[in-house]
């Protein structure tokens, strides 16, 4: 088990940048999730991690030793793929050893650490399979396996589950999970779905066009995104945004949005009059009450999930969306009168980030 | 339901017509190799003759130079091949794998070396050779077929490598293995089908090539199989019973090959290689 620390780590390809300057410390032990849309650099962070791209800039560590130059092989960190790339003209034992025949341990240990894993993954009936004939879920399982027959330093997953059905993919993320606590290896885990991400991780870290938007626990940056791309990359469905303009009154500040309305907040925010600002609401917090409710919203869409519904609206013009378990809004009319909850609104400022709390 | 059963009977008609198409010649040389001298004029055109002999292979065997047309051959097509995969393999490689310095121009030249005819080639390679006592050599065969071969060869084994995930040699390289460990444990075995279908390809090139081997090559003693055959036409005729039969003994190494080697090419060892 080791400590992974990046400090100042980027990467350019010639003159284009595709990762900005990195700084990361790993706990041992801790599971961490890189999450972000494809192309943002995820990836390529984790690949240098494992030595399979060179650093341009920066240092990486691991276990306080700087590893830049060392080569993946010594290394001794162990890296699932996202298609799973076993070798074709092995058994999946073979598979399975191959890390440990490559360091030329003896026949016992390899049969012990290839039994116990196999049996810890369910994977005994297939030893002598090749990969081609096993389901994608049991390759993925072999996959994993020949990650932790050799106890490494610490394990990279990329988009591991990604070509996965639905069902399994929910499966194995607790399977992930439930390993990771039973060897608490220390793991870096790539994914765009930020639901594995919220789900797996100790820590999150989001990324967007190469760089470190955010990082924290799962339900931190739920709860307190730092900026509009957070605020939108996690949750599902994702929150709501209304633009508008800020309005300072004696103690108290108010968003006028574009068609007049204003909605008054119950505290100062630090902005100047009439700057840009931008309100976010998640679904789920959105309210409906015919009487109460502040803005009248018109129904575009309704969407039934089994545990709630899903309204698309359309407030002031501007896609608008409502989360409720309240299975009566399926039926609800073409206009409902919405609020929303002070305490649970978020506010960005004129670049996006987070302004103090409400 | 007939309309169905009518295309496919057309066809199988239509690849009957091609295999007969693309095999008649073969059967023609098969037919000439044992039909005595007497009767290959008279009988014309029949497509069997009325009596068969093997006098022809007995006489080639024994009374022509042609064992010695045929070792030679095999020498040369045989070291070729070995050399032109060994070296492709590894050129194809690279090409595939590594982003250096001047890629795009060796790639340019090697397709520029593909554009001459050959014909042109053979004054200059026959003086460069002279000199260094390589004509009249099988080595300086083996040198000058190795080095027309490799540029394609390698083309061909660089689309094999390209076939192959690059995640499975990262696997290996993370799993502990050097780059020519993974190479060796885990790519090439992959690429069996590619190195088998490089060695076929190079072998008869290799075999049946008669302008160099013509050209450079003067004498009984060094000569190949090809330029062998043109010992059978003397001034004066053809026999083309004797020719015949050493063409038809001449195909029986490149069919023991294909034999050899056709596992490989049908097979797909990629499969479940990745998701799919």
């Amino acid at each position: 088990m080791a400590s992974i620390a990046l400090s100042r780590v980027g990467k350019s390809f010639g003159t284009v940048s595709v990762l900005n300057e990195v700084d990361l410390a790993i706990e041992d032990g801790e599971f961490i999730v890189l999450v972000g849309p494809s192309g943002c650099g995820k990836s390529t962070l984790l690949r240098m991690i494992a030595g399979l791209e060179e650093i341009t800039t920066g240092t990486l560590t691991i276990d306080g030793e700087r590893v830049n130059e060392r080569r993946p092989k010594d290394r001794d960190i162990a890296m699932v793929f996202q298609s799973y790339a076993l070798y074709p003209h092995m058994s999946v034992a073979d598979n399975m050893s191959y890390s440990l025949r490559l360091r030329r341990r003896s026949k016992e240990i390899i049969a012990q650490a290839v039994s116990a894993a196999s049996a810890k993954l369910g994977l005994d009936p297939y030893l002598e399979r090749r990969p081609k004939a096993l389901s994608g879920g049991q390759r993925q399982r072999v996959a994993m396996g020949r990650a932790i027959v050799r106890k490494p330093k610490a394990f990279l997953f990329d988009e591991p589950l990604s070509n996965l059905d639905a069902r399994l993919r929910e499966q194995m993320r607790a399977e992930i999970k439930r390993m990771h606590g039973e060897l608490g290896a220390t793991s870096v885990y790539v994914t765009h779905d930020q639901i594995e991400a919220m789900t797996l991780a100790s820590r999150i870290v989001a990324m967007n066009a190469g760089a470190v938007q955010q990082i924290g626990a799962p339900l931190d940056l739920y709860d307190r995104p730092a900026n509009l791309f957070v605020a939108g990359f996690i949750g599902s469905p994702g929150m709501n945004f209304l633009e508008g303009r800020c309005e300072q009154g004696a103690d108290t500040s108010a968003v006028v949005l574009p068609k007049g309305f204003r909605l008054p907040l119950p505290l100062r925010i630090p902005a100047a009059d009439g700057e840009k600002v931008t309100l976010g609401i998640r679904p789920e917090h959105v309210t409906v009450d015919a009487q109460q409710g502040e803005i009248e919203a018109a129904v575009e869409l309704v969407e039934p999930t089994g545990l709630g519904v899903i309204l698309h609206l359309l407030v002031h013009g501007e896609p608008f969306k409502l989360f409720s378990t309240d299975r009566a809004l399926i039926r609800s009319g073409a206009r409902l009168r919405i609020g929303l909850p002070r305490e649970r609104l978020h506010l960005f400022d004129q670049a996006g980030n987070r302004m103090a709390a409400l | 339901m007939t309309g169905r059963l009518l295309l496919t009977i057309a066809h199988r008609l239509a690849i009957l017509a091609y295999i007969v198409f693309a095999l008649f010649p073969l059967f023609w040389l098969l037919k000439v190799s044992v039909t005595p001298n007497d009767l290959l004029y008279s009988e014309g055109v029949r497509l069997w003759p009325s009596h068969a002999t093997l006098d022809h292979y007995r006489f080639v065997l024994e009374n022509s130079a042609f064992p010695t047309f045929f070792k030679n051959s095999l020498i040369v097509a045989g070291s070729t091949s070995v050399a032109v995969t060994a070296l492709s393999s590894l050129a194809g490689y690279a090409l595939s794998r590594f982003r250096f310095r001047g890629k795009y121009a060796l790639v340019a030249l090697m397709l520029i070396t593909q554009m001459f005819p050959l014909v042109m080639l053979v004054a200059p390679i026959f003086k460069m050779l002279s000199p260094l006592g390589l004509t009249n050599s099988l080595t300086g065969l083996v040198i000058v077929y190795t080095a027309f071969n490799v540029p394609f060869a390698t083309f061909l084994m660089q689309s094999f490598f390209d076939g192959i995930p690059k995640d499975l040699e990262e696997a290996a390289m993370i799993d502990g293995a050097s780059r020519f460990v993974a190479f060796r444990q885990i790519i090439l075995p992959l690429t069996l089908p590619g190195i088998a279908a490089t060695l076929g390809f190079v072998f008869t090139a290799a075999w049946s090539e008669l302008l160099f081997a013509l050209m450079l090559i003067s004498g009984n003693a060094s000569a190949t199989f090809p330029v062998g055959l043109l010992t059978f036409v003397s001034k004066f005729s053809v026999d083309f019973g004797q020719m015949m039969a050493a063409g038809v003994m001449a195909l029986i190494p490149a069919c023991l090959f294909f034999l050899l080697i056709q596992r490989y090419l049908v097979q797909g060892l990629t499969a479940g290689a990745v998701k799919g």
